[in-house]
């Protein structure tokens, strides 16, 4: 497979792993946050830990849309779509089955007769307007940097048609300020024993390796930007090793094939003339994060579902006892969940990091506990 | 630790069944992780008897010389696909799960459920289909039952066979689910996923211009190889719905086993796998509907390999991994990398109505 095969390349992936072992300290410790569920997921699908050094510990981000959307914010698109019947929901696939209040999901919301729909692009969504025009149809948009181009588009597209059925529930957050909040919120002792990041990848395509030069330099840890290969993985490992040896804290882009310093031109003037940046928005795991996330421009506002709709925010607790905060902070691994796979497991789960494919817990459930499952499944009965 | 009443392996569901407020969901038809919760909660101890618990995919009938059963629904959309249709689909699938008892087919029922406006042309051609599949297996369709839904309740044609089959005296130990060991070996008869990614690809939704072709075909004549080459063989199973990694999970969990498969030893067709990696699926959880996994005593593997290859629906068999020691009956994987993963069970639903 052209494209895919040079980098899952097991005899370069044992050069890279030797390379990293020979250069590593060994009297100290290193911990890296690799920000990305998709990395995550690599990690542990390729079982790529195993071919670290024992010193080196990869510390699982937040780079996980679904994972970070608080539970109030969902429950905000379930009461629209099951309290209003004109209205469709879009919602791409990895929302149907997290867990909103009361463990009430979209799915739920649709077994109990709302009308939510899923979706593979954004266009469908314009397209079920265009369909339906005696229905209001309502997208449900979540995502990192990567998904806001799409979301932009279709607001573009449904104005450009003139559809005013067409709104959009917009939750886009922003990647730097969620690097920004790792290092403020949490704890002390957990962000200073971070040595740097594994920087997204799908995130960079977008908004470019220049964007994260502020907060390498601010909290002077080195940032590598990574694609989702095992040896893209590993190549960037080995960079912020490198950088952490010689006390180094700069961007290097290892995803060049796809990551421009400057990002995509056209996508950010895009999403700049459909969006603007809210005060504040409320993260899981992270709290309420200032100009950390997207609404729609004033240009724009005829779409924006939460003003059609007078819905209002209210920040609501997340299950008593997932501990999806501080997983997606850095602080517990999902084994240190008290109710990982047993309350919590992807057929029932409590917290979204079950549920997402990018999610750390349903990365470990899927591919990696069977490394310390006896003795804490023993420990926990 | 928790244990089941029948495993003394670690506790599979953590949550059981909820008879008051419960659905079915489509899961519960993917052959994974729920199909295996609804049959242990509730199929299982309703109709709770010696040949059932045992777990296969079929049935020894005991006090019928060495008879076999198997029954098997068949529900796939759509219809017809590259490769094969409904019909062949439902001779196969039968035959198999009876083959996999070592057994030799015979016999089979078919049940028909129809939707009321379906071509009768496309019902003849089905039809032709299974019955060129069964001849060409050996094996009459004796008996059968056809009902009709209204418009709407159905879609299109449903199609239940049962097979029956008898177990040769050759065969001393017939294979079963419970059989395998720490250090035996585990074998599949050739390339993974293809039954799988031809549904995927067939279905309008997701146009691919890479032809592919289902795999769909009777295995009993390759298993007839195989137990002659090896008489000791002790699993047989056909990888349907929840593909090669679910059908592993099945094998240690009856055995009270775990595995461990290497990654570089599955053959996959390439077409296959890059198909899987731009939908986002792991050929690994796909269906099979011609392929088998057996396990065997390593000192039988090179046999089983040759006997598996030396026939026209196993010329791509290959040894991928072998039954190992694990209280918590884990199925891990040594990746391409030298680096260990899990292969769990099928939860969800990749692609319902797959067969």
């Amino acid at each position: 497979m052209k494209y895919v095969d040079e980098f899952r390349d097991p005899a370069a992936a044992r050069a890279l792993a030797a390379r990293i072992a020979d250069e590593v300290d060994p009297a100290r410790r290193y911990a890296f946050m690799e920000f990305c569920g998709g990395h995550t997921h690599a990690l542990c699908r390729f079982g790529l830990e195993d071919l670290l050094p024992p010193n080196i510990r990869m510390v699982h981000g937040p780079g996980c849309p679904v994972c970070v959307l608080p539970v109030g914010r969902l429950d905000l698109a379930v009461e629209l779509v099951t309290s209003r019947p004109e209205v469709i929901l879009a919602t791409y696939g990895d929302m149907m089955r997290v867990p909103g209040s009361g463990g009430v999901s979209l799915l739920t919301a649709k077994s109990r007769g709302g009308d939510v729909r899923m979706i593979y692009s954004t266009a469908q969504a314009v397209e079920l307007a265009r369909d339906n025009p005696e229905r209001e149809v309502v997208l449900f948009a979540i995502g990192f940097e990567t998904t806001t181009p799409p979301t932009a588009a279709a607001v573009k597209a449904a104005d450009a048609a003139g559809l005013k059925n067409f709104s959009v529930l917009c939750n886009h957050v922003l990647t730097p300020a969620a690097i920004d909040a790792i290092m403020t919120t949490g704890s002390a002792e957990s962000r200073a024993r971070l040595d740097g990041f594994v920087g997204p990848g799908h995130v960079s395509t977008i908004i470019g390796a220049e964007a994260y030069e502020d907060a390498a330099r601010k909290w002077e840890k080195p940032i590598v930007i990574s694609g989702f290969e095992p040896n893209d993985l590993l190549n960037a490992i080995h960079l912020l090793v490198r950088q952490t040896n010689a006390g180094e804290a700069r961007v290097d882009n290892a995803f060049a094939r796809a990551v421009r310093p400057g990002g995509n031109a056209a996508a950010q003037a895009l999403c700049d003339e459909v969006f603007a940046l809210r005060d504040a928005f409320e993260w899981r795991g992270l709290g309420t994060i200032p100009e950390s996330a997207l609404k729609l421009a004033p240009a724009y506002e005829g779409f924006d579902a939460e003003l059609k709709f007078d819905l209002q925010y209210a920040s609501r607790p997340d299950h008593k006892a997932c501990a999806c905060a501080e997983i997606l902070r850095g602080e517990k691994t999902p084994v240190e969940c008290a109710v990982f796979e047993t309350a919590c497991a992807p057929e029932h789960p409590l917290g979204s990091c079950m549920v997402s494919p990018e999610g750390a817990c349903a990365a470990y459930y899927l591919y990696g506990r069977f490394r310390d499952a006896a003795p804490r499944l023993a420990a926990a009965e | 630790m928790t244990s089941d009443s029948n495993s003394g392996q670690r506790r599979l569901f953590a949550k059981k069944l909820d008879f008051k407020r419960g659905a079915i969901d489509l899961t519960h038809g993917a052959g994974g992780k729920a199909s295996a919760q609804l049959f242990e909660e509730l199929f299982r101890p309703a109709f709770d008897n010696a040949s059932l618990n045992r777990g296969d995919d079929q049935a020894r009938i005991d006090g019928a010389a060495r008879m076999v059963v198997a029954t098997d629904g068949h529900v796939v959309s759509p219809l017809f696909f590259p490769g094969g249709d409904i019909g062949a689909l439902s001779v196969h699938g039968t035959i198999n799960d009876v083959a996999m008892a070592g057994a030799t087919p015979t016999q089979m029922t078919a049940g028909f459920i129809l939707e009321e406006g379906f071509p009768l042309a496309d019902l003849r051609r089905i039809v032709q289909s299974m019955a060129a599949a069964a001849a060409e297996a050996g094996v009459e369709i004796v008996a059968g039952d056809t009902k009709v839904v209204e418009r709407g309740k159905g879609d299109g044609v449903f199609i239940t066979t049962t097979g029956l089959g008898v177990i040769p005296d050759s065969v001393e130990t017939p294979p079963g689910a419970d059989r395998a060991r720490a250090g035996d070996v585990i074998l599949v008869s050739g390339t993974v996923g293809d039954h799988g990614v031809t549904i995927l690809s067939a279905r309008e939704a997701l146009p691919m211009s890479v032809p592919f072709e289902s795999d769909t075909a009777a295995l009993h004549s390759l298993v007839a190889d195989l137990l002659a080459a090896a008489p000791g063989v002790k699993v047989l199973r056909d990888p349907t719905r929840g593909g090669l990694a679910t059908a592993v999970n099945e094998i240690c969990r009856a055995s009270g086993v775990g595995a461990l498969l290497r990654e570089t030893s599955i053959p996959i067709r390439k077409t296959v796998d890059a198909a899987c990696e731009l939908l986002g699926v792991d050929p690994l959880y796909l269906a099979n509907e011609g392929k088998l996994i057996a396990v065997v005593e390593a000192s039988a593997a090179d046999a089983a390999l040759a006997a598996l290859r030396g026939h026209p629906l196993g010329r791509e068999a290959a040894v991928i991994g072998e039954i190992v020691d694990d209280p918590d009956g884990f199925v891990q994987m040594e990746t391409a990398f030298g680096g260990k993963r899990l292969v769990d069970w099928l939860t969800g639903d990749p692609l319902p109505r797959i067969c």
